[in-house]
């Protein structure tokens, strides 16, 4: 087992700069997501990691020796792919005990690591199936098995929950975190699901248009993201815009925004702060005046109940703020309703402009 | 009952569309051929009042003339070897086709691929002759740039058999191999090499037996008429190129003894089908 280093990769393909200058570093036994939209760049980083593809210039080193013109087969990588990719004229133990056979190793290790890797990932009786005899899951679990089988430096997963339905993606979820911890391996996951994301990773590094935006772990970039896309596309964000006042922002119309966190600026530069909808406090009153809290006054347009909670769309100044409350039970306010928002500066985050 | 009932109306309304195949294979094929089987147990051919009658002796002559299946052993052994060698050529040109090229340029070739289909197959032959003769287009050019003189003339032999029937049928074994190759997902490729086969490794164990159907059916469509052929046999072979299709044809032709070409012919057609008959479990099993 092995950490990644990928140090100032690009990528072209023709004229479309896949990946621009990207370095990252994936530490010995992390569990990493790579997140972005399609066309991010995010597949093609995980295909040089691999080996599929040559980086046009930078460096990746695999636990320490210097891989980027090393082909895939001599990686020793193990990688789960979105449509599973099993071979379909072998069984299933044929199917996992692939890699270790075009090794050249004997017939009785194999049988055993084959056995134990099914066994893993809890299909010891179904070795002697087709692959078009499993279920969706069964098959994910097969090309898991083949994966990790070989003991990889680092195990690679391409959206490899992406074809799954919900509930058996949630399952699937658990159990990938069960047997990465188990075995402790260097795991990178590509995956546009920002949920999978959250849940699943020690890490994120967040991609668009070919460049890292933003890396750490799940909280540090929920809580403190760097960017509007980082804020956006990860998780839910109201975002204003203004100029600095140097701790927050001032609004066009004159409103001023305190920010406790994010970046430090230098007053009168263009700016933004985000805040999440579930921080934002909603009341039909005022209420006690509290110095140190952002206030906003607007008009409840639209109410979306949702069971646990509800989402209010607060209509303020030509934008639409977004509210999560939980379902206390008290306090639902009808649509057209004047109400107050409230949230305390160390849920605003101040992100320079660009 | 209610499926029954669906199924026959299914039948029903499918007939028109089947009819005129059928039609056409029933006149075309099937009662020529019926007349070639009652031909073959014929003394004569009842043409312009000669007297006949029904015999054995057309099939008895296959038997006691050792000449016969010295020519049909030729023929398989003719068969085989220009099936080995269109699977050698057409195979990777399948393969480049399906999984390298892309677009405009995988057109471009494919299109040179099927030309020889669209080429008459005598003047084809022909051309042949024209490049393989001594003095002809192959010994001139390659007298003209090697430094010491060299005497080609394949012409009436047994490679220039071969070289011809290669080039008339090579077009099937690309045709069929591309297809299973193309549905071959590139996804197994990339699995295999990640779980560290070399790209001989992939081919030998994914690539291969997962093409085997083309393979099978490739061979299929050039083995048979190989063994049965005749003319690049009689052109390109000369003297050289006496085969059991040559002979079949001798009897049509020129000795004018339909009777026992048409019973060669269906030794033939009896031996062809044994052949498939076993060998192609046998293939299915390896793929």
């Amino acid at each position: 087992m092995a950490g990644v280093q990928v140090s100032d990769v690009s990528r072209s393909f023709g004229a479309h700069k896949a990946l621009d200058n990207v370095s990252i570093d994936f530490a010995d036994g992390g569990f990493y997501a790579l997140l972005g939209p399609s066309g991010s760049g995010k597949t093609t980083l995980l295909r040089q990691i691999a080996g599929f593809d040559f980086p046009d210039s930078g460096r990746i080193t695999i636990g320490g020796e210097s891989v980027e013109r090393v082909p895939v087969e001599k990686r020793r990588i193990g990688m789960v792919f979105q449509n599973y990719a099993l071979f379909p004229n072998m069984s299933v133990a044929d199917n996992v005990a692939f890699g270790l056979s075009v090794r050249g190793e004997a017939r009785a290790i194999i049988a055993t690591e084959v056995q134990r890797a099914l066994d893993l990932v809890q299909l010891g009786k179904l070795g002697g199936r087709r692959p078009h005899q499993l279920s969706g899951g069964q098959r994910q679990r097969v090309a898991l098995a083949r994966a990790i089988v070989t003991k990889p430096r680092v195990l690679l997963l391409d959206e490899p929950l992406g074809a799954l339905d919900k509930a058996l993606r949630v399952d699937m979820q658990i159990e990938l975190k069960r047997i990465q911890r188990e075995i402790g391996i260097t795991t990178i996951f590509v995956t546009h699901d920002q949920e999978e994301a959250l849940t699943m990773s020690d890490r994120i590094g967040i991609l668009r248009d070919g460049r890292l935006v933003q890396e750490g772990p799940p909280e540090e970039i929920y809580d403190r993201p760097k960017s509007e896309f980082a804020a956006t596309f990860l998780g839910d964000a109201n975002i204003f815009r203004g100029d600095t006042t140097g701790d927050g922002i001032r609004l066009p119309d004159g409103t001023a925004i305190a920010a406790g966190a994010g970046a430090k600026l230098a007053a009168g530069a263009k700016a933004s702060c985000a805040v999440r909808p579930e921080r934002i406090r909603i009341a039909t009153d005022a209420g006690a005046p509290d110095g140190t809290a952002n206030m906003l006054k607007g008009q409840v347009s639209k109410r979306i109940f949702a069971g646990n909670n509800s989402t209010y769309f607060v209509e303020r100044g030509g934008q639409t703020l977004k509210v999560i409350v939980q379902n206390t039970g008290v306090d639902r306010l009808a649509e057209g309703q004047d109400v107050v928002l409230r949230w305390s500066p160390e849920s605003t985050v101040l992100i320079a402009a660009g | 009952m209610a499926a029954a009932t669906a199924s026959r109306s299914g039948l029903r309304s499918a007939l028109p569309l089947l009819a005129p195949a059928y039609l056409w294979l029933t006149v075309a094929i099937f009662l020529p051929l019926s007349a070639m089987v009652f031909f073959s147990f014929m003394t004569e051919l009842p043409l312009s009042g000669k007297p006949w009658a029904f015999t054995l002796g057309n099939y008895a002559a296959f038997f006691s003339q050792s000449l016969y299946l010295t020519l049909l052993l030729a023929s398989l052994r003719l068969g085989l070897e220009v099936t080995l060698w269109c699977v050698v050529i057409g195979y990777p040109a399948a393969y480049v086709l399906a999984k390298v090229l892309k677009g405009r340029s995988r057109e471009a070739i494919f299109l040179l691929v099927i030309l020889p289909f669209w080429s008459n197959g005598l003047v084809r032959i022909f051309s042949w002759a024209m490049v393989l003769r001594e003095g002809g287009i192959l010994d001139t050019a390659l007298n003209a740039v090697l430094p010491f003189k060299i005497n080609i003339d394949l012409m009436y032999s047994y490679p220039a058999v071969i070289i011809g029937l290669v080039h008339s049928y090579v077009p099937y074994m690309v045709l069929t191999c591309y297809l299973t190759l193309q549905a071959i997902d590139d996804s197994l490729i990339e699995a295999g090499r990640s779980l560290g086969a070399s790209r001989l490794q992939v081919l030998k164990r994914v690539i291969i037996p997962l093409s085997m159907p083309g393979l099978v059916a490739g061979a299929a469509l050039i083995f048979v008429p190989v063994v049965g052929s005749f003319m690049e046999p009689r052109i390109l072979g000369g003297r050289t190129g006496t085969f059991y299709g040559t002979v079949i044809e001798d009897q049509f032709v020129a000795v004018f003894n339909w009777p026992l070409g048409a019973a060669l012919s269906f030794i033939l057609l009896a031996v062809v089908l044994v052949i498939l008959a076993v060998a192609s479990p046998v293939l299915r099993r390896a793929a």
